[in-house]
């Protein structure tokens, strides 16, 4: 498949994903809609290196088992922040639904004074 | 079309599909599901371009171990039968005409002005392989490989401290 | 001497500097004497420098005062025959004056006594600065020095709203003449390239090569002539004068009678060249000149207040040197400034100590009999009354001759006219003698009127002595061939004009009838005006018709208001709530109340809502994006 599509893909989800961000208005379903993003982001990487692994093939090179893997390593590291970033935000979710019993994101807007 | 196609474009549209379903449910748990499905459907992405390791991964840590943290603390907040109170219908607008621009925005950002070799390799080659992707993570990655593991330390010492009932 | 002359500014200098600044702690008695100690001294340079003076001008220099390319002003003095004369009088005059208001003034507090000898000090200096200045802009100097001080002078009373006012309505209407004198100064600097009196590159000798009604010469004597109408109180600028009596009897006695008001008659006399040949001018300088004598002796007729009679009478007098110069006889005119300084500083005086004996008073309605009861006042006010009506042998009478006679080489009208106002002007002064020495006494019986001290008789009688002898400087031709004495004194400052106009003599036979007709005329108008109100019983009766149209001036202050003083308040009325107001106020409270109101919506972006902030965040990168790849910026 021609890279643009992964390119149109990657960027349908993404945006999304930023609608989801803007309407909703439960906290936990906005912190979903920006692990849809950065799927969508991961997608694309992938993507990319599999495009310069495909140039690297055409044109030649040596080495070309572990070439052009930095995309795919991304990532995966991509992937541990996210699970690190769950993990921490939810704490502070389940935190601020045991003061407010509420996780309405209009209530919590402690950050105006 | 080939096969590949097929399975592209199949994969594709389940992958909008849910994700749309996923910002318009008002039962989050119907949320949570069908975000599980997207990822799925990305994942397959991932099998298509021959990157079996960052598949499995995927499956793994985020359809199985990110949305089941998500749905015990939607079961813990009791929110699945909770529906949403409408949100102010010119915010809700908003934000969709905002999203929507940045998306068409992208798009046409990145849209090639000329033809551009078609790379029909993509979904070839063995670099995706469990193998190869190892041995480049463990000698030239190691160390934000051991910096990763410092963090997931720090991220549980911080989660179980935020979650303390003092 | 003469090159000293500078020195004759310096007294009265002083004297304004100690008074006004030891004010506080000088005693009334060494106020007077510094005041009238540096006039006198001066007095006494004039004198010197008199005995000195030649035909030829002396200039002497003190240093450059202006020098603009071309242009070179420096602060020089002039002396010859005319501004030696004038320094004469100024000081001699100015003196007496002095002395008199030692005794006048003598209710003020010593800080009040000390301030007014201070600005009367200063006024002199001014004056002394006008006649003595080398070219039109040190006159300038002086000129709008004496109007600052008739300002402070008019307004010494400060306490009285009127008097502030008075005050005002002169300085505003002498600014409007001093625009007239700016406006030829420059001129003069564009046509002539300099503004100095004498030498062959001064004004008077370029101005003596043009032609007859050059254009220039027209326009920029007209203008000198704005000036002089302002100063010297001719229409249409003379009704600050009767106004101008609020200053105490002295200031008006110096000011408005005997100094000031004649330094428009200096200045049209020092550019006598210029008048002669501005043929147009000349004129018109006799037409308002005559037309000013008769108006303010038709109002002197129906006026009771002492000092406003003697200020129309001013106006009138001034009217007749006016006419002099617009008939050329510029001799007659500064004749006549002497012996108007004279007898009007006299008739001043004397009704400032009739004013003082009736204790302030001025109501000649509330006069009578006073000649026994005032003995010197009565005498030499009646000399003052003779030599101003025309009567032969006072002085009077040989200066108001010779603008008579002068009207009548110009035209026989002119001569009717000026004759008409000069028994006008007799019947006024008489009236006024009438009423206030004769008869029984009509004021107040509790406190009788006492006679003066001897600080304001004294100056009385010198002033008297000069008004019955000042004359006999001027005899003329008719009596004893070259008698005139003066017209030889001053043969040389007018020399060009005499050669250029080439003066109609006229035959002796008709000046013996004329002047015979004149006196016989005034003596029986004299008669007329004693018989009519030595029995003045004042019954009370309102003033009807004509009476009542001279008694109000003719309107004429009613109309300037109207016209004139009524749109420009209107304007500035305009200009203070429309544009000021509304245009430029709300202009700057609106900028500073816009701020206000652009922070106020700036703050409602920091709502603490989180789902803001992203919205913002994603408009932000949508428009950043949008930037980037469509713009490309």
């Amino acid at each position: 498949m021609p890279i643009e599509y992964y390119t149109f893909l990657a960027c349908i989800i993404f945006g999304i994903g930023v609608i989801g961000v803007l309407t909703r208005r439960n906290a936990i379903i906005i912190f979903m809609c920006i692990e849809l993003m950065l799927n969508a982001v991961n997608l694309l990487l992938v993507a990319f290196s599999k495009m310069h692994y495909a140039k690297a093939v055409a044109s030649g090179q040596q080495d070309i088992l572990t070439a052009a893997s930095e995309g795919q390593l991304f990532v995966f590291f991509i992937m541990v922040v996210a699970a690190v970033e769950v993990s921490v935000g939810l704490a502070i979710i389940v935190m601020m639904y045991r003061n407010t019993h509420n996780v309405d994101i209009n209530f919590l807007n402690r950050l105006k004074n | 079309m080939t096969t590949q196609q097929i399975i592209f474009w199949f994969l594709s549209v389940v992958a909008v599909f849910c994700a749309i379903m996923v910002i318009t449910r008002k039962n989050p748990v119907f949320s949570v599901l069908y975000l599980i499905i997207t990822f799925f459907a990305i994942s397959g992405h991932y099998i298509l371009l021959n990157a079996q390791f960052l598949a499995i991964v995927n499956v793994i840590v985020y359809a199985g171990a990110i949305m089941v943290l998500f749905l015990f603390v939607l079961m813990l907040m009791n929110l699945n039968k909770e529906s949403e109170p409408q949100k102010n219908k010119y915010m809700l607008w908003s934000g969709a005409i905002a999203g929507g621009m940045l998306m068409l925005v992208l798009i046409d950002a990145v849209r090639p002005e000329q033809k551009v070799q078609i790379y029909d390799g993509l979904s070839g080659g063995d670099v995706g392989l469990v193998k190869n992707l190892g041995t480049r993570l463990f000698t030239d990655y190691l160390v934000p490989f051991e910096i990763s593991s410092i963090l997931f330390l720090s991220a549980m010492i911080g989660a179980v401290v935020i979650g303390k009932k003092d | 001497m003469t090159p000293y002359s500078y020195l004759i500014l310096l007294f009265p200098l002083l004297g304004f500097l100690l008074n006004g600044v030891f004010r506080n702690s000088l005693s009334k008695s060494a106020v007077g004497i510094i005041g009238s100690g540096s006039v006198l001294g001066a007095f006494i340079l004039s004198v010197l420098v008199f005995m000195e003076v030649k035909g030829d001008p002396a200039i002497i220099t003190l240093f450059e005062f202006i020098q603009v390319g071309d242009l070179s002003i420096p602060f020089s003095f002039q002396i010859d025959p005319l501004s030696s004369l004038f320094l004469l009088i100024i000081t001699g005059v100015g003196f007496l004056i002095h002395v008199y208001s030692t005794g006048y003034m003598h209710e003020e507090t010593p800080p009040h006594f000390a301030r007014y000898f201070s600005y009367l000090n200063l006024f002199v200096f001014s004056m002394l600065l006008l006649v003595m200045g080398g070219n039109y802009v040190i006159m300038f100097i002086g000129w709008e020095g004496v109007g600052l001080c008739s300002y402070l002078l008019i307004g010494y009373w400060f306490k009285n709203t009127t008097y502030n006012i008075a005050a005002k309505k002169a300085f505003i209407m002498n600014r409007i003449g001093d625009l007239g004198v700016l406006l030829a100064i420059f001129w003069m600097i564009q046509k002539f390239g300099t503004v100095s009196f004498a030498g062959e590159t001064g004004v008077l000798a370029q101005a003596a090569q043009l032609t007859v009604n050059d254009p220039a010469l027209v326009g920029i004597t007209l203008l000198l002539l704005l000036g002089a109408t302002g100063k010297s109180a001719q229409i249409p600028l003379y009704t600050w004068l009767p106004d101008a009596m609020a200053g105490p009897t002295p200031v008006s006695a110096l000011i408005h009678a005997a100094t000031m008001v004649t330094a428009g008659i200096y200045m049209i006399a020092r550019s006598n060249i210029m008048y002669t040949l501005a043929q147009t001018t000349s004129g018109v300088v006799a037409v308002i000149g005559l037309a000013t004598a008769i108006l303010a002796a038709t109002i002197a007729l129906r006026q009771n207040d002492i000092k406003k009679v003697l200020a129309y009478s001013t106006v009138s007098q001034l009217g007749f040197m006016f006419l002099a110069l617009g008939v050329g006889a510029y001799v007659g005119a500064v004749f006549h400034v002497m012996t108007h300084a004279f007898f009007k500083a006299l008739l001043f005086l004397g009704a400032g100590s009739i004013i003082h004996g009736m204790h302030h008073e001025q109501d000649m309605r509330k006069y009578g009999g006073l000649k026994k009861m005032m003995p010197v006042t009565h005498i030499t006010m009646l000399i003052g009354c003779l030599a101003i009506a025309g009567i032969p042998g006072f002085s009077g009478f040989f200066s108001k001759d010779e603008i008579l006679m002068g009207a009548f080489a110009k035209s026989p009208v002119f001569y009717v006219l000026a004759l008409g106002a000069a028994l006008m002007t007799a019947f006024y002064m008489f009236r006024l003698y009438a009423m206030t020495f004769m008869g029984s006494f009509r004021g107040d019986t509790s406190h009788t009127p006492h006679e003066s001290p001897s600080s304001m008789t004294v100056p009385l009688i010198i002033l008297a002595i000069l008004a019955f002898g000042g004359g006999y400087l001027g005899i003329p031709a008719l009596f004893a061939p070259d008698a005139h004495w003066l017209a030889h004194f001053l043969e040389p400052v007018f020399a060009q004009s005499a050669a250029i106009t080439k003066a109609h003599a006229i035959d002796h036979s008709t000046e013996w009838v004329l002047m015979g007709v004149s006196t016989a005329l005034i003596v029986g108008v004299i008669f007329f005006a004693v018989s009519k109100y030595k029995k003045y019983a004042h019954d009370g009766a309102a003033e009807s018709g004509l009476g009542k149209l001279l008694a109000n001036k003719w309107y004429v202050d009613e109309m300037y208001d109207a016209i004139i003083v009524k749109p420009l308040l209107g304007l500035g009325n305009f200009f203070t709530n429309i544009i000021e107001k509304a245009g430029i106020d709300k202009g700057v409270n609106g900028v500073g109340k816009g701020v206000l109101y652009l922070s106020r919506q700036f703050r409602l972006l920091q709502s603490g809502n989180v789902g803001n902030y992203v919205l913002m965040m994603v408009v932000a990168i949508v428009g950043f994006i949008w930037m980037v790849y469509y713009l490309k910026l």
